[in-house]
C-alpha cells in the first residue's frame, strides 16, 4: 500500500500550548481523505505544517516515500502540493486567466505569452468540466466560479496532492454537488485529495477515509463507508450529539418587527443592496432569512438596527415607528442584535469580560451613580451571566475578551443580548465558526426565546441551520425577498434553487 | 484568586521593568554620543546627566518640578487622547493658544479682582486649547479626516495666528515678545518657592497633579470614560452598543486640547521671567508631551513620573554645558528611550522568558488550556506574532 503523504508523530507547540500532539496522518494515492475536527482541533495547523507555513517541533513528513523538509509554501509547491484556502486568495482586478497563471507566467523574451497559457487552461477546464470564463474579472464572477479558478490554478501547476480547506462553506447546494463530482473526477485521474471539513454529510458523500482530530490529538482514522455519521461525530466531539433540535409548537402572536419597503443603496453606487423588502416577524416564531453570502442580508440587518442609514422604507417595533430612532433607543425598546462580525461589532476585544457584559447597559442606574461606575454591581452582573450562560474563560470576569475562545466570546454576546429581555433578537450567523457543542447550545437559546413568546430573526448561510431551526424561511437574492417557504414542506435542493435566483415565489415576481 | 492578583501585579511589574530597560538603553546611547564627541569629559558629564535635578539640593528639585509641569500637562493631553483612540499631535498648537489666552487675560483684563485673576487666565487658557483641539475632533467625527494631519496643521495655524495676534495686542516691540502679565495674574506661590528655594515654583505643579488625578478618575471610574475608551478601542462596537461615537471623539479632543492649553497657561503665568516670543518655532513642550505620554504608557500616573523624569534629564542637560557639551544630547537620549519604548514588546518577551516563575507558569498553562478552541482560528495572528518577534 503506497502512501503519498505520511506525517508521522507531528507535534507543534505554540508557546506552552500543544496545537498538535503526536499526530500521525497518512494519505493514500488516489483517495479523498477527509480531515475532520471541531474548530481548534488542529486541522488548519496540521495542514499549515504540511504546507510549510509552520515548522513542527517533532515528527517527520514523508512525501512519495522520501523524507522532506518543508520550510515554506514554495517547497510545498515544488512537491506538487496545492491548497484551496477557505478564503480565496485571488486578485480582484485580474482576469480569470491572469489569476490562474499568476506566478507561473509563460514568458518569451520578457513578454507575457498568454496564448499558450490560455490553451493549457482551457484544456484543463474542459477535461475536468470546470467551467470558467477566462476573460471575466475575478470581482465579477460568482464565489463558485472563484473556487473553480482556485482549483484550476492548482491543476495548472501540475499539483498531485490537493488540499481543500472547508471548500463548501460558501457554496449553494447545487455548487456543492458539482464540486463533489469534480473531486471524484480528480481522484480518478490519480490525484490525491485532502478534504478538510466538519460537515459529516459531505464527508460521507465524497471521502474514502477520514482522520479525526480532537484538541490536537489524533483520535482515529476510519473507513468512511463502514462508519456512521453518529460514530464520526462522537469521535469528533467526544460525546453524543443530537443533530435534530426539538421543536415544540408555539402560538404565533402579533407582529413584533415590521419591515416595510426597506431600500438601502450601496455606498458608492446606485445599486440597491436591499431592494424594497417587506416582512414581519411575529411573537413565538423564528423567521430565517436564507441566502448566499453577499445578497444583502448583512445590509438588511445593519439597516434595521441602525448601523447604516436606510434610504427608503420604515421599521416598526411593537407597532412603534423606530426608523429614525437612535441605536440606543432601539436597544431600550427591546431590539437585540447578535452581530455577524463579533470582533468588529459584538465585542471590544481589549476590554475584559465584565466591561463587555455591560456594553449597552452601563448607563443604567444599577451600574452607575452620578456618572461613576459601580464596579461591584458590574462584577456581580458579569458573574451572574458567566454562571447562567456557562461562559468559560481563563480568568472569569477579569479575562480580556481577546483571550477567550470564539465559542465563549459568542456565548458572552448571546448572554448579554438575551439577558436584556429583548422583544426581538436579530441573530446574524450566530453559529459561524463554532463547534458542534456551542452550535447546539446557541440553537437551544434561540429556541427558548421563541418558546417564551419572543420573536427571533435569524440570518444564516448554513442550510442545516435554516432547515432545522426556523419556523418560516424567507429567501433573499440580490437584495430582494424572492420567496417565503415552510421548512417542513421544502427540500434542501429546492431551497437552493431559490437561493441561486433561479426560482421565485408566486407573489414575488421580478420587479421592474 | 490570590494567584490571579499575583499574576496581574507581575504583569504590571514586567511592563514597568521594560520601561526601565528602555531608559537604560537610551542612557547608554547617550554615553556613547558623549564619548564620541569628547571622550575625556564623557564620564563626568554622564554623571551630571544622571544626577540631573539632584545636583543642587532643593533648588535643583524645584527646577525639575518647574520644567515638568508643562510637559506633564501636554503629556496628559496626548496620553488621554491616545487612550480614547486618537493621536493628538496638535498639543503644541493647543499649548501655544492656551499660553496666549492666559497672557492676554493676564495683561489686559486687569478689571478682574486680584484673587481670581490668575484663575480666570487659566480658564481662558483651557478654553483656547479646547477650541484648538475641537477643530481636528469635529473634522474627524463628521468628515473622517485623520486627526494626525489636521492637528499638525493646527499647530502651524496656531503658532502664526498667535504671533500675529501678539503683535497686534500685547506686544513688547523692544524684546520681540509678550508684555509681562499683571501681578495678580501670576500663579500663587503657596510657599513652594521658599521650600525649594527657587522663585520659579508655584502651585502649577499642584494643578498638574490635580489634573492627573481627575483624568485618572474620568478614564477609569466613570461611564463617560468608559464611553471614550470604548470608542477608542473599537468604534464599530461602540456604535453597535448605542454610544454616540461622534460625540465621544469631539469630547476627547476638546479635553485633550484643554489640558494642553492649561499647560501653556501654567508655564507662562509662573512669573519665572518666561515670555511668549514671536518666533516661527512650534512650542517644543507639545512634542515633549508625546515623549512623556509614550514613556508613561499613556497612564496618568505614568505620565506624571515620566514628566518628572524627562525634566530631571533636561536639568542635567543644562548642567553638562559646564563640560562644553550641548544640551541637545538630552533630546537624543530621550529619542532613543522612546525608540526603545516602542520595542517594549520585545523587552517584555525577553523578561517573560527569563523571569517566568513557577506560579506564573501554572496560571498560564491553565489560560492556554482554555484557549484551545481559539488557536487554530488565529493562525494568521500567530504568524504575525512570530514575524514581530
Amino acid at each position: 500500500m503506497e502512501y503519498v503523504i505520511e506525517m508521522n508523530h507531528i507535534t507543534k507547540i505554540f508557546g506552552k500550548f500543544k496545537a498538535l500532539d503526536d499526530v500521525t496522518f497518512k494519505v493514500k494515492k488516489g483517495e479523498v481523505h477527509a480531515l475532520l475536527g471541531e474548530n481548534g482541533a488542529g486541522k488548519s495547523t496540521l495542514m499549515s505544517v504540511l504546507f510549510g507555513l509552520y515548522q513542527a517541533e517533532k515528527g517527520e513528513i514523508i512525501i512519495n516515500g522520501k523524507t522532506e523538509q518543508i520550510s515554506n509554501p514554495n517547497d510545498a509547491n515544488n512537491l506538487d502540493i496545492g491548497m484551496v484556502h477557505q478564503h480565496f486568495k485571488l486578485v480582484h482586478n485580474f482576469t480569470v486567466l491572469e489569476s490562474i497563471i499568476l506566478g507561473r507566467e509563460t514568458v518569451k523574451a520578457g513578454i507575457l505569452r498568454k496564448e499558450d497559457a490560455r490553451k493549457k487552461v482551457m484544456d484543463l477546464s474542459n477535461k475536468y468540466k470546470l467551467k470558467i470564463d477566462p476573460d471575466a474579472y475575478i470581482s465579477d464572477i460568482t464565489v463558485g466560479m472563484q473556487q473553480r479558478v482556485e482549483i484550476l490554478k492548482m491543476l495548472y501547476c501540475d499539483n498531485d496532492i490537493l488540499i481543500f480547506d472547508e471548500p463548501t462553506a460558501v457554496l449553494t447546494p447545487q455548487e456543492i454537488e458539482e464540486l463533489m463530482k469534480v473531486m471524484k473526477e480528480l481522484v480518478k485521474e490519480g490525484k490525491s485529495i485532502i478534504f478538510i471539513s466538519h460537515k459529516l454529510n459531505e464527508i460521507k458523500a465524497v471521502a474514502d477515509r477520514c482522520t479525526v482530530l480532537r484538541k490536537g490529538r489524533h483520535i482515529g482514522t476510519v473507513d468512511v463507508s463502514t462508519t456512521t455519521k453518529e460514530q464520526m461525530s462522537e469521535m469528533m466531539v467526544g460525546r453524543k450529539v443530537s443533530f435534530n433540535i426539538e421543536k415544540t409548537d408555539t402560538n404565533v402572536g402579533e407582529a413584533v418587527l415590521e419591515v416595510r419597503n426597506l431600500t438601502i443603496k450601496a455606498r458608492n453606487s446606485k445599486k440597491n443592496m436591499v431592494n424594497d423588502v417587506t416582512f414581519d416577524v411575529n411573537r413565538g416564531e423564528i423567521v430565517c432569512i436564507a441566502g448566499i453570502d453577499g445578497n444583502g442580508q448583512s445590509e438588511l440587518v445593519y439597516g434595521i438596527t441602525g448601523l447604516i442609514p436606510i434610504n427608503e422604507g420604515k421599521v416598526f417595533l411593537n407597532g412603534r415607528d423606530v426608523t429614525k430612532e437612535s441605536i440606543r433607543r432601539k436597544c431600550i425598546y427591546g431590539m437585540a442584535h447578535i452581530p455577524e462580525d463579533r470582533h468588529k461589532h459584538g465585542l471590544i476585544l481589549d476590554f475584559d469580560l465584565q466591561q463587555n457584559a455591560v456594553m449597552q447597559t452601563y448607563y443604567e442606574p444599577r451600574f452607575q451613580k452620578f456618572g461613576l461606575i459601580k464596579f461591584n454591581s458590574v462584577r456581580e452582573y458579569a458573574r451572574k451571566l458567566i454562571k447562567q450562560y456557562d461562559i468559560r474563560s481563563p480568568k472569569d470576569e477579569d479575562s480580556v475578551v481577546r483571550n477567550m475562545s470564539g465559542g465563549n466570546q459568542q456565548k458572552l454576546i448571546i448572554a448579554r443580548e438575551l439577558d436584556r429581555d429583548p422583544e426581538i433578537v436579530l441573530a446574524v450567523q450566530p453559529t459561524r465558526g463554532l463547534d458542534v457543542g456551542a452550535t447546539e447550545y446557541i440553537h437551544k437559546q434561540l429556541m427558548a426565546q421563541r418558546d417564551e413568546g419572543k420573536a427571533v430573526l435569524l440570518i444564516s448561510l448554513e442550510l442545516d441551520e435554516v432547515m432545522n431551526v426556523s419556523d418560516r424561511i424567507l429567501v433573499i437574492y440580490e437584495g430582494e425577498i424572492v420567496g417565503e417557504l415552510n421548512p417542513e414542506e421544502i427540500t434542501v435542493s429546492e431551497l437552493g434553487l431559490y437561493m441561486a435566483g433561479s426560482k421565485r415565489g408566486e407573489s414575488y415576481g421580478k420587479k421592474a | 484568586m490570590e494567584k490571579r492578583r499575583n499574576l496581574q501585579e507581575h504583569k504590571g511589574a514586567i511592563s514597568f521593568i521594560s520601561s526601565l530597560m528602555a531608559i537604560a538603553a537610551g542612557l547608554i546611547f547617550g554615553l556613547i554620543i558623549l564619548f564620541i564627541s569628547n571622550s575625556k569629559d564623557a564620564l563626568p558629564a554622564f554623571a551630571t546627566i544622571l544626577t540631573g535635578g539632584f545636583s543642587e539640593g532643593a533648588r535643583g528639585i524645584g527646577q525639575v518640578i518647574y520644567f515638568a509641569t508643562p510637559i506633564i500637562m501636554t503629556g496628559l493631553s496626548v496620553g488621554f487622547a491616545f487612550k480614547t483612540g486618537l493621536f493628538n499631535i496638535g498639543a503644541s498648537g493647543q499649548f501655544t493658544c492656551g499660553a496666549f489666552a492666559a497672557i492676554y487675560i493676564g495683561v489686559k483684563w486687569t478689571f478682574i479682582p486680584a484673587g481670581i485673576h490668575w484663575l480666570a487666565a487659566l480658564t481662558g487658557a483651557m478654553a483656547a486649547g479646547a477650541v484648538w483641539g475641537a477643530g481636528p475632533g469635529l473634522l474627524k467625527a463628521f468628515f473622517n479626516v485623520n486627526e494626525v494631519i489636521t492637528s499638525i496643521m493646527m499647530n502651524y495655524i496656531g503658532m502664526y495666528l498667535v504671533n500675529m495676534t501678539i503683535v497686534k495686542t500685547v506686544y513688547d516691540a523692544l524684546k520681540n515678545q509678550t508684555k509681562p502679565v499683571a501681578k495678580s495674574a501670576v500663579l500663587p506661590k503657596a510657599g513652594l518657592d521658599k521650600l525649594f528655594n527657587t522663585g520659579n515654583l508655584n502651585i502649577g505643579i499642584i494643578i498638574a497633579i490635580l489634573a492627573v488625578i481627575i483624568i485618572y478618575v474620568v478614564l477609569h471610574k466613570t461611564t463617560f470614560g468608559y464611553e471614550l475608551k470604548a470608542c477608542g478601542s473599537n468604534k464599530s462596537a461602540s456604535k453597535y452598543a448605542g454610544i454616540n461615537e461622534k460625540k465621544s471623539i469631539v469630547f476627547s479632543m476638546v479635553i485633550a486640547g484643554a489640558l494642553s492649553g492649561l499647560g501653556g497657561g501654567l508655564l507662562y503665568l509662573s512669573g519665572s521671567g518666561k515670555y511668549l516670543q514671536v518666533l516661527d518655532v512650534l512650542a517644543p513642550e507639545g512634542f515633549s508631551g508625546i515623549s512623556v505620554a509614550l514613556l508613561g504608557m499613556s497612564h496618568p500616573l505614568g505620565i506624571l513620573f515620566a514628566g518628572l523624569f524627562i525634566a530631571h534629564l533636561t536639568v542635567g542637560g543644562f548642567n553638562i554645558q559646564l563640560y562644553n557639551f550641548v544640551p541637545e544630547v538630552i533630546d537624543m537620549i530621550i529619542a532613543v528611550i522612546i525608540y526603545c519604548g516602542a520595542f517594549a514588546l520585545m523587552f517584555k518577551q525577553l523578561l517573560n522568558t527569563f523571569m517566568a516563575s513557577p506560579v506564573e507558569e501554572s496560571s498560564e498553562t491553565r489560560e492556554n488550556k482554555d484557549n484551545t478552541d481559539n488557536i487554530a482560528d488565529e493562525d494568521d495572528e500567530h504568524a504575525e506574532k512570530e514575524e514581530s518577534q
